[in-house]
């Protein structure tokens, strides 16, 4: 097994003469909960579409759960989640038929599908919802399901693009939970996010700017590093440097 | 001295359909104020401000802007609104100096007439003004946004959530440049899901599915939480949130970034016997002290309470 | 496989949820095939005549009763004055002028040549095809029979030296130039294209628009999975729309089912395919469902109105008529008219056949290759 659950080396992007993702190098750990932050523009969609295989990269290496993401891409989506920042869940379709679709599509057997199935529902306090079309709930409970069905087929992996967007404070938090209880069961996580206080829940964390990586490491040691005594004012610090954020 | 209303919202309610979005708000803002509506999704900011800039006829109750009613002489109030709506409300195939011309001249004037009231904000656009504006960053598409709310030097500006998926810098950039508008003497309604933003304002109302828990200024706000608060910090923070929550008497547990806040539900916790009790569970580097609590606990207390009702 | 059953169990459901849908994809296919075939036609319904009678005579009043017997003439204007009768055809109140000169009874009735003159509105080309056709038909049956009178009750050889060879138009495959069974079979071609090319190629681009297709590619689906998922439902309900179709059109309109009912099914098959692969083709190049759909029903128009379906591809200029080579919908209307009406089989309509299924390879190789690279 593997020892990362992410490893890259000078991992580029770049659209013409434009360089979306300018050689960043990290790893992350099995069973972490990495934060990946950075301001709009500073390439972390880009890299993250480059670790989930919707973007291959121009140069550089990236390994996804030990796989090469440019050769054995495939094979990365059979062990990946992804939870996208519109929660992708069909609205004209129930959260039973919603579970049942992706599980269909994740290679999940009939059987133990239909017991998955109602795991979810009670999991998530939809049990009385399965059969209403998801359009009609509530955003927060939208995050569940989608969250729910990102983790569905146990991957080694979750990735998780601004998942608690908009959403109640309450209901974050309680989104956070979900999240520490799926990496206490060995699951690393990957999550982006614009609220700095969840940047604190992480285990480890790297902020982009212009392209580059140019802080990476626990919270604590990064408040350190930045004389800084929180992870919003590191971001700031360097915010504030990019050349990027104008126009 | 007698301050003027600019906004006076009387037992407003709003449905649609089956979805009861506003239920009988009530509240007034003053002149020159800069007032939050504080709430997250689907709390019913969007619909509000709708009705505010007499896009939308309430079902109960009446709304009067500046002293006109919204229902019957909405005309007059349209041109004194600045509005702002959480979409991206910008043309994405004009450039930056071609929206600006267009809204000044929806509103009957031109960009030179205002030029002064934008100029801080919009200068930090001039050199892209030849740039689609589906080409900017998120962070300076707000402030084109903001600068074509203001071209016609409105007396109210309604913004709604306009700092939305934008970046920590962008957030605090936007906020100086309403502190500056305030000093102008525009009245400012802004609503956003960051509580921290809530601080900013002169008052806030907080509100969540469709009704108001409370509004103040954000320190009266914040005072109602009149619980001791503490916060707890240890290496494994999934840990120390199970544990906190089966220590007994444990009342609100949540996490906030590096501490997690607690509180219990007789008074008065105490720190050793909580501490003692940690470390028993295992939890290593178990820090705790007392904590000032921030419209957030408020907001999630508040909450709570309307949830128990 | 089991991953394409999937996706399928989720297109119909999405399909047949959607309310605003299925009446698009049911009814209005039905309702089309009433409609067109009803009120467009060629058909001549009422024909509004001035009659300009210098003659006066039983013979003229003859010709008159002659093309009011037919039903489809109606006498609106009698006048001696042509300048009347013009300003009545100016203002549209009549479509034909029938002018009758003095002594056209006499003539005729001593074996001579006698004119008549029809002035006929032409700015509606095709009607005034029809009622020249129709007027000389009524003249000619007229004329046939005073002759043999004249023949008969005369015995000059002059006169019964006038025989002509008869020529007797009869139109086979339709012999009443029945419009409907002319056109029936063709609009049932053009429902089928709309549902291949409009419903196909918008359904992707309304997946990239919501947002899904960012999901679904993350998944381990392999990209030819996905593309059967979203071209089979709606192969599956154009093929059901044409059997629909089909019916109505045996048994509501009567239209002869010469051919084979398999031959027809098989062709449209593999119509269909071709016609989708050229909607995945415009999702490809398109980002909103707008302009896919603004592109689709250009194309449609072209195929359409090039296809022969209203105007014979004969009498088109040479450009065009080179065209229609590779226009899949004049392939299809040609079988389905061949087919049912003519009976015709395999080894008629074989090399059309191959055409249709050379297109659509061809599109179909493309826009696969073309999906693949674009959508990341």
């Amino acid at each position: 097994m593997p020892e990362y659950a992410i490893q890259t080396e000078n991992l580029t992007r770049k659209f013409g003469d434009f360089i979306a993702v300018d050689h960043i190098s990290f790893e992350v750990q099995k069973g972490e909960i990495f934060g990946f932050l950075g301001a709009n523009g500073a390439g972390k969609t880009t890299a993250m579409k480059m670790l989930t295989g919707l973007l291959t990269p121009t140069s550089g290496k990236a390994l996804v759960t030990g796989r090469d993401v440019y050769t054995e891409a495939e094979f990365i989506k059979k062990q990946i989640g992804y939870m996208s920042q519109k929660f992708s869940l069909y609205d004209d379709l129930t959260p039973r038929e919603n579970i049942r679709f992706y599980g269909g599509i994740y290679g999940i057997s009939e059987e133990y599908l239909s017991q998955k199935i109602d795991e979810v529902l009670e999991g998530t306090g939809l049990k009385d919802q399965g059969d209403k079309l998801v359009q009609a709930l509530p955003l927060g409970w939208k995050q569940k399901l989608a969250f729910s069905i990102a983790i569905l087929h146990n991957p080694k992996i979750v990735f998780l693009d601004e998942p608690t967007g908009g959403v109640d404070p309450v209901t974050r938090r309680a989104f956070w939970e979900q999240i520490y209880e799926v990496a206490e069961q060995g699951i690393t996580v990957f999550v982006t996010t614009h609220y700095m206080d969840e940047a604190e829940y992480c285990d480890r964390l790297s902020i982009m700017v212009d392209g580059r990586m140019d802080a990476i490491g626990s919270p604590e040691d990064l408040k350190h590093e930045f004389s800084a005594s929180s992870v919003e004012e590191i971001f700031i610090k360097l915010a504030r440097s990019a050349k990027r954020g104008d126009g | 001295m007698k301050s003027t209303i600019v906004v006076e919202i009387n037992n407003v309610s709003k449905s649609f359909r089956q979805l009861k979005a506003l239920k009988q708000v009530s509240f007034a803002v003053e002149e020159g104020e800069l007032f939050g509506v504080i709430g997250p999704d689907g709390a019913g900011k969007t619909t509000l401000f709708r009705l505010i800039n007499t896009l939308l006829i309430p079902d109960e109750g009446t709304l009067s802007v500046l002293g006109y009613d919204t229902v019957n002489e909405y005309k007059q109030i349209r041109p004194l609104l600045g509005y702002m709506p959480g979409k991206f409300s910008l043309y994405q195939d004009l450039t930056v100096e071609e929206n600006l011309q267009f809204f000044a001249s929806v509103f009957g004037t031109s960009v030179a007439s205002n030029y002064e009231l934008i100029k801080p904000i919009y200068h930090q656009l001039e050199p892209f003004k030849n740039r689609l504006s589906g080409a900017l960053s998120g962070g300076m598409k707000q402030k084109l946004a903001l600068s074509c709310a203001l071209i016609h030097k409105p007396k109210l500006l309604l913004l709604d959530e306009p700092t939305t998926g934008v970046d920590a810098v962008s957030r605090k950039e936007f906020w100086d440049m309403l502190k500056m508008l305030k000093q102008e003497g525009i009245s400012i309604i802004v609503s956003t899901p960051y509580m921290d933003e809530a601080n900013l304002c002169d008052r806030v109302a907080l509100i969540q599915k469709g009704s108001i828990l409370q509004i103040d200024t954000p320190t009266s706000v914040v005072n109602g939480f009149t619980k001791p608060l503490l916060g707890v910090k240890a290496s494994n923070t999934y840990q120390l949130l199970k544990a906190l929550k089966s220590f007994p008497g444990s009342d609100s547990v949540h996490p906030f970034g590096e501490y997690v806040h607690y509180t219990e539900k007789d008074g008065e916790p105490d720190p050793k016997v909580l501490q003692d009790y940690l470390e028993q569970q295992g939890l290593q580097n178990v820090q705790i002290k007392l904590m000032d609590p921030a419209i957030e606990d408020r907001f999630m207390d508040l909450m709570h309470t309307a949830e128990e009702v | 496989m089991k991953i394409i059953r999937v996706l399928l169990q989720k297109e119909f459901l999405q399909i047949f949820r959607n309310k605003s849908m299925l009446p698009i994809l049911f009814v209005m296919p039905v309702v089309q095939l009433l409609v067109l075939s009803f009120a467009a036609t060629y058909e001549l319904k009422e024909v509004d005549v001035a009659l300009i009678d210098n003659d006066q005579s039983a013979l003229s009043r003859e010709v008159m009763s002659r093309f009011q017997a037919t039903g489809y003439f109606n006498l609106e204007l009698e006048t001696f004055h042509y300048a009347e009768a013009m300003m009545a055809m100016d203002q549209g109140e009549v479509s034909l002028i029938l002018e009758i000169p003095s002594g056209f009874q006499t003539r005729v009735r001593e074996g001579r040549v006698a004119d008549l003159q029809l002035v006929i509105d032409a700015v509606d080309g095709s009607t005034a095809g029809l009622i020249q056709s129709y007027s000389t038909s009524i003249l000619k049956d007229l004329n046939a029979e005073q002759m043999r009178k004249i023949q008969m009750e005369s015995y000059s050889p002059q006169v019964q030296k006038v025989k002509s060879i008869q020529v007797i138009p009869q139109n086979w495959y339709n012999p009443d130039l029945d419009y409907i069974t002319f056109m029936v079979p063709g609009i049932l071609v053009v429902l089928v294209s709309m549902i291949g090319l409009f419903l196909s190629g918008m359904n992707i681009v309304r997946e990239q628009e919501i947002g899904t297709i960012e999901q679904l590619n993350v998944t381990p689906i392999r990209k030819y999975q996905f593309m059967i998922g979203k071209l089979l439902p709606f192969w599956v309900i154009g093929m059901i729309d044409l059997l629909i179709g089909l019916i109505l059109a045996r048994y509501g309109f009567n239209i002869p089912f010469l051919g084979s009912l398999i031959t027809v099914l098989i062709v449209a098959g593999i119509f269909l395919i071709t016609i989708q692969s050229l909607g995945l083709l415009i999702s490809t190049i398109t980002h909103t469902q707008q302009q896919a759909m603004f592109i689709a029903w250009f194309l449609m128009v072209i195929f359409i109105l090039m296809g022969g379906l209203f105007t014979p591809i004969e009498s088109m200029p040479m450009w065009a008529q080179n065209l229609t080579y590779i226009n899949p919908v004049a392939y299809f209307i040609k079988i389905m008219r061949m087919v049912l009406l003519k009976g015709a089989g395999w080894p008629e309509i074989q090399f059309m056949v191959y055409g249709i299924t050379a297109m659509g390879s061809a599109l179909l190789l493309i826009s696969i290759n073309k999906y693949k690279k674009t959508v990341a």
